[in-house]
């Protein structure tokens, strides 16, 4: 390797470090959007999960959503094609998702949509950073945890611009998902800085790129579930409690209120969580194969290759629950909150608090 | 249990309970409680009636109020578990086998029929879902003690380590092999009954799904309107037509679909099923290849300086593993000889001094006097040998020294290989002479030299020279020197690194110490009373040190990853689903086409499916004019609520 051509580029560095900061400032002007949101949401006062649980809005939401059908060819007969009508499981509470966090208020919806105007910006800007940094140093940017981090609030912001593009509801996640990216990159600026720099020896391979970067991507998407996740924790106590007759607090209600209902929430988190699991599976045989090459043996329990084992088994236990009767709902809801909190140890955890093979980033 | 109420179990176990999918705990509950029957219902209602009270007790105040409408939703509940019930029925077999899940039947009383029955009792405990994912909790919990206690496996040193700093701990650690975790007693008891349990789970599924694949998807149940989605118009058409139109539409759309009665019954997403399968069979396959890996494996150092070589037999190497079925036989022949070791440093910036390249040119042949051919091995670049891998994992340097005796004859020239202790590689080591050194008397004798070297000179620390930077940029070696036995014939496996000090006698300075020098490159250290001189030559080798290992069933692990991944994706990204399209003569003798679509799990794809597949049916059996259209809508509905 010629050293002189791999020098890293000061300039762009510092460039780098300038777009992330700048991203961090948007992010934080979006998380006030969000909050200004969530605030002029609170004006509204239907209460329609109440409603819908305690009888009398039962006819009106009972789920039977007609869909048309549309003609491919176009959409003149659309009027004369049959109606679909679906019909929710026998024994589902038949909630109606909330509002959303502008909870219907126009001008809260306002804050809402400029909050996703600034996140887009601020990716861009942090994406913008991330490949500063790459071509600063010529190389994958993840070399060690401050790149690590920066990637990764990168791609999780990523998967959530992603599913509201295309449309899905998501944007009840954009306040406690900015929150995160806002503490992530404040540890990756302060506690985790390394500067720009080449990798030692032992990264220099192609595996690099396939297995960080699955890895990343994986845990930005278990990170979205994970989020998704306790939301419904929050939200099923809530249906539960109004279910049995009880009346929580006027700040649960409010806040509670806007988000989908716990069915939708649980729904979302299983699909992303078990969407992204064949990668993670993946990304575990990727880093075996690698290891194969670098060290000589594909499986040698190493911590980080224990943890990753562990979070893989966990979250295999959460997919099981929930095709498991009397397993579903919050406990498996728990199993997935325990298997993200050993993907977030071997994540942090086991670079900080166990040597092992792994430890050769600058932490 | 009856023919009648199976089919109702599996129907919930695959349909009911799966379309809980998001529901509440209590409200899966109670479908579970349905599904499995009377012997669970009364345990089921219990957990219901605690959760609620537990909801009630956790608002003090409003405790009262709560006792009441609890009451008001454990009604409910038990309406909608009655009603529940009703749909199964209706629904009859056209929801069951649907996949290959087992059913949940907690066998609560035990087994009652001695011996035999003790076994089924327990095969069926051990091959439940419960249990796997009890297993697998197990499994993941009990990693954990490998990843935070030093392992002997993988790291020996930092098990002494621990065993010198934690007296009272140690012992308790080794009653429990917390030392040996990934192949103590009990780590291997949970993956072997977890290994069991896959057995035991994969097989009857796998009957089942055969049987499912023979079989044709069940008929039409008798109220479509029941199903998750759902469509209906009147045509022009006859029923046969729209039938005939429906199942040529379906087999198009590649549906198994075969027209029952007055319907037309379809399935597809069969590799749900078998993605499933084959995801769990990969996990067999992966955990023999693994075992067989270990047991198999074998696992040899070897430290080699710039110029030298290695062939591959046993005693060439410096250490050697092997797992407990290796036969020596299987040592791949081949041999090598390093050319050239290279290494490059990071010269600037904060990282100064982190390694950079680190690579090893080598010549090697697989046959006695065969043909050499060059290969460079590098740090994620192994050389591959015939199922053997040559890596490289470490190098250093080894300074060429020459040893004289008193009369200026060299009893020793070479390259003494140093190991490294610390990242610019201050290197520690011993020169030690054998034989053929005879003292000022003629008389034999042994020398040895506790050697120190720094590649790039830092300056003297606090007693000791330091080094300032890994690549060899200002040499300089310290020797010290012994002389008397070097107790090499004693027995006692050797250091070749360290000088057992215990039979040599120091020469000594003229303060009366250790004789010792800092020598550059060139310069000698000569030894009192005309006992000879070292010279530390103007050359420094490098050494690197290899580990090469041979690893049989790689590749099955490899094929079980790849299948397992393939099966996974298919087992979760594909929906199992059903369609049935009934087309009969109404009343006033016009056509009514119905379709309904039943899937695994509630899922959004469903309707959309279900509306592509009307709207080309009803291509080709068009509405029939009718005013009342809408209203006939509204009795579906209608019959619904
Ligand atoms: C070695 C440990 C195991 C792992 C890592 C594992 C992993 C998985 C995963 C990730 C799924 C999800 C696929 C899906 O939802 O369709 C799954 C499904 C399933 N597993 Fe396992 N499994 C293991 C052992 C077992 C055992 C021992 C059994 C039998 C008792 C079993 C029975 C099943 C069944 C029946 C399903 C399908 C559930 C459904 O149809 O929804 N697994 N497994």
């Amino acid at each position: 390797m010629n050293l002189a051509a791999a020098a890293t580029n000061e300039s762009l560095a510092q460039t780098s470090n300038v777009l992330i900061y700048s991203a961090m400032a948007v992010y934080t002007l979006a998380f006030f959007a969000h909050i200004a949101e969530w605030l002029l949401g609170s004006r509204s006062k239907v209460a329609r999960t109440a409603a819908a649980l305690t009888g009398g809005a039962q006819e009106s939401a009972a789920g039977s959503v007609k869909v048309q059908v549309t003609n491919k060819g176009g959409a003149t007969a659309v009027l004369e094609r049959p109606k679909i009508i679906t019909r929710s499981a026998s024994g589902s509470r038949d909630i109606p998702d909330g509002p959303g966090a502008h909870g219907g208020d126009a001008q809260g919806d306002l804050y809402g949509r400029i909050a996703v105007s600034l996140t887009v910006l601020a990716w861009a800007v942090e994406a913008a950073g991330v490949v500063a940094r790459a071509l600063s140093v010529q190389r994958a940017p993840w070399g060690n945890m401050y790149e690590f981090n920066i990637t990764f609030s990168t791609v999780a912001v990523g998967v959530y611009l992603v599913l509201l593009a295309l449309r899905k509801n998501v944007r009840w996640i954009g306040l406690p998902l900015i929150t995160t990216v806002l503490l992530d990159l404040g540890l990756a600026v302060t506690v985790l800085y390394t500067d720009s720099d080449q990798l030692v020896p032992a990264l220099h391979s192609y595996w690099l790129w396939i297995h960080v970067s699955t890895a990343i991507f994986c845990g930005a998407v278990f990170y979205v579930g994970a989020v998704a996740t306790l939301l419904y924790l929050f939200r099923e106590r809530y249906e539960t409690k109004l279910a049995t007759g009880l009346k929580p607090g006027s700040f649960a209600t409010s806040v509670m209120e806007r988000l989908p209902a716990s069915g939708t929430l649980d729904k979302f988190a299983y699909r992303v969580n078990a969407a992204v699991f064949p990668l993670w599976t993946f990304t575990i045989i990727a880093g075996a194969i690698w290891a194969g090459d670098a060290w000589g043996r594909y499986w040698g329990w190493d911590p980080k290759e224990v943890w990753s084992f562990i979070t893989w088994v966990a979250y295999a236990c959460y997919l099981h629950a929930r095709a498991t009767a009397g397993w579903k709902g919050r406990k498996a809801a728990y199993l997935a909150l325990i298997a993200f909190g050993c993907w977030l140890f071997n994540y942090y955890g086991v670079n900080i608090f166990v040597t092992g093979k792994h430890s050769y980033a600058g932490v | 249990m009856s023919k009648a109420s199976m089919n109702k179990a599996s129907l919930s176990g695959g349909t009911a309970a799966d379309k809980a999918d998001g529901t509440a705990a209590h409200e899966s509950r109670g479908t579970a409680a349905d599904s499995s029957g009377a012997t669970t219902a009364g345990t089921d209602t219990q957990a219901t009636a605690g959760t609620s009270t537990q909801a009630a007790a956790g608002t003090g105040t409003q405790a009262a109020a709560g006792a009441d409408t609890r009451t008001a939703a454990e009604t409910a509940a038990a309406d909608r578990a009655a009603s529940e019930a009703r749909d199964a029925s209706e629904l009859g077999a056209a929801g069951s086998q649907l996949s290959t899940a087992p059913r949940e039947e907690a066998v609560i009383g035990g087994p009652t029929l001695g011996l035999v029955g003790w076994f089924r009792w327990f095969w069926r405990q051990l091959t439940s879902m419960r249990v796997a994912l009890i297993l697998l909790f197990l499994l993941s919990l009990g990693s954990i003690p490998g990843s935070l206690i030093p392992q002997a496996s993988v790291d020996e040193l930092k098990v002494q380590d621990f065993r010198d700093r934690h007296e009272t701990l140690a012992p308790v650690y080794d009653k429990l092999q917390l030392f040996h975790v990934y192949s103590s007693a009990w780590f291997s008891a949970i993956y072997i009954l977890l290994f069991i349990s896959l057995i035991g789970c994969i097989v009857p599924r796998t009957w089942q799904f055969a049987g499912q694949l023979r079989s044709r998807p069940p008929g039409a149940p008798k109220r479509l309107t029941r199903l998750p989605a759902y469509t209906t118009w009147r045509t022009t058409a006859t029923p046969e037509a729209a039938r005939e139109a429906a199942l040529a539409i379906l087999r198009r759309h590649r549906f198994r679909a075969h027209a029952t009665g007055d319907a037309v019954a379809a399935e597809k997403g069969y590799l749900r099923e078998a993605g499933n399968l084959i995801f769990h069979i990969a996990l067999i396959v992966l955990l023999v290849a693994f075992a067989t890996g270990q047991l198999f494996k074998s696992e040899g150092g070897k430290l080699v300086v710039e110029g030298d070589g290695f062939s591959n037999t046993l005693t060439q190497y410096d250490d050697f593993k092997s797992g407990s079925l290796f036969d020596t036989d299987e040592l791949v022949p081949f041999s090598f000889t390093l050319d050239k070791f290279t290494g490059t440093y990071e010269r600037s910036g904060p990282q100064l001094g982190t390694p950079r390249t680190y690579q090893a040119d080598v010549r090697y042949t697989t046959e006695a006097g065969g043909p050499e051919k060059k290969a460079v091995i590098k740090v994620n670049k192994p050389l591959e040998l015939d199922g053997s891998k040559v890596y490289l994992n470490a190098h250093g340097y080894a300074p060429v020294v020459t040893v004289r005796d008193g009369r200026g004859q060299v009893v020793f020239n070479g390259a003494v290989p140093l190991l490294p202790i610390d990242n610019n590689v201050s290197s520690t080591g011993a020169i030690k002479v054998m034989d053929g050194y005879r003292d000022k008397n003629g008389k034999k004798d042994q020398l040895g030299f506790a050697a120190f070297f720094v590649p790039t000179y830092g300056g003297k620390g606090s007693g000791q020279m330091f080094s300032r930077f890994p690549a060899l940029d200002f040499p300089v070696l310290n020797v010290g020197a012994y002389h008397g036995s070097l107790g090499v014939d004693a027995g006692l496996p050797q250091n070749v690194y360290q000088l057992d000090t215990r039979k040599l006698t120091a020469f000594k300075d003229a303060k009366g110490d250790l004789l010792k020098k800092t020598l550059l490159p060139g310069e000698k250290l000569t030894l009192p009373d005309g006992a000879g001189s070292i010279t530390f030559e103007k050359e420094v080798k490098e050494w690197a040190s290899f580990q090469i290992s041979q690893q049989p069933g790689s590749s099955w692990a490899l094929v079980g990853a790849v299948a397992a991944i393939a099966g996974l994706a298919g087992s979760l990204f594909i929906q199992r689903r059903r369609i049935w399209v009934r087309a009969v003569r109404g009343a006033d003798g016009v056509t009514v086409v119905e379709m309904a679509g039943l899937g695994r799990s509630e899922s959004a794809k469903l309707p959309e499916e279900l509306a592509e597949l009307a709207g080309t049916l009803h291509s080709e059996a068009p509405s029939a004019p009718d005013p009342a259209d809408d209203s006939a809508e509204q009795t579906v509905e209608g019959a619904e609520k």
